[in-house]
């Protein structure tokens, strides 16, 4: 386990200074935005990576519903933490690749950043209630939550095919025109990015079992206490 | 502004996003771990 945990380290970071190396050096220019759209590399697949966590965390939510699994609650934590990571990267670049290329931050009433916005509040939401509320039923509401919120990901993902919005359209799939060249380097980053959330996801989850244990045994020994 | 003042305040944001995240991580490790080692005690 341990041993599987360093090689996935060292993989991430093997993988993240060269995904830095293709999108900085490798790339080419884009003809009308220049180097901003360089930004892209690390926009999108933080973008993919944390759709994807709030997938698990969606899956993991239903399956402690129905089974009250603890393995699966600890994942939903897990996911929705380093989801909210992501998200968080996806809302700080986006705005800074905006601000050059439609010359404003941020385009209020769009449909894509609003709802992303909003899909960041609801995780925030969801960790909030896990970290304060006291109640046993916590990670039950909890389960409740990701899934409603689990309901934003699509529109997120899909609001740039129905809504007019400002955003720029698909790049990969229908409808995407992307040069080749720019889409490997793509799938190089979402690679790394993909290592990079399951590297932190590993270590989050091992943390949270630790912690549960420490919990658990602090609460037999103030019991043992009473007792005595 | 330079674009590439734009580039490169994406680039260091998103590496202090998730070097702050780490930090967080290891700074909850040794919490739970000073717990075990008080436990063990």
């Amino acid at each position: 386990m341990k041993r599987g945990f360093t090689i996935l380290a060292f993989v991430t970071a093997v993988l993240l200074c060269f995904a830095l190396y293709e999108a900085l050096i490798v790339a080419p220019t884009e003809q009308t935005m220049g180097n901003v759209q360089r930004i892209f590399y690390y926009h999108v697949p933080s973008a993919w990576t944390a759709f994807l966590l709030f997938l698990i965390n969606f899956v993991s939510s239903i399956v402690y519903l129905i089974r009250r699994n603890t393995k699966a609650d600890i994942l939903a934590l897990v996911t929705a933490e380093v989801g909210v990571v992501f998200c968080t990267v996806v809302l700080i670049t986006g705005p800074i690749w905006a601000r050059p290329v439609w010359g404003i931050w941020w385009a209020p009433g769009d449909i894509r950043l609003t709802t992303t916005l909003v899909l960041w509040l609801i995780y925030i939401s969801y960790l909030v209630v896990r970290r304060f509320s006291t109640s046993g039923k916590t990670p039950v509401i909890a389960a409740v939550v990701a899934i409603f919120g689990a309901l934003d990901v699509p529109l997120v993902y899909f609001s740039i095919w129905f809504f007019r919005t400002q955003h720029p359209s698909p790049v990969i799939g229908d409808g995407g025109a992307l040069d080749p060249r720019m889409a490997h380097v793509l799938l190089i980053n979402w690679a790394a990015f993909l290592c990079l959330g399951w590297l932190f996801c590993w270590t989050r989850y091992r943390l949270e079992f630790l912690k549960r244990e420490v919990e658990e045994a602090q609460a037999l020994e103030s019991l043992m206490e009473v007792r005595r | 502004m330079n674009p590439m003042h734009y580039l490169y305040a994406a680039y260091i944001a998103t590496w202090v996003i998730h070097g702050t995240y780490l930090g967080i991580l290891v700074r909850k490790y040794s919490r739970v771990r000073r717990e075990m080692e008080s436990l063990r005690k």
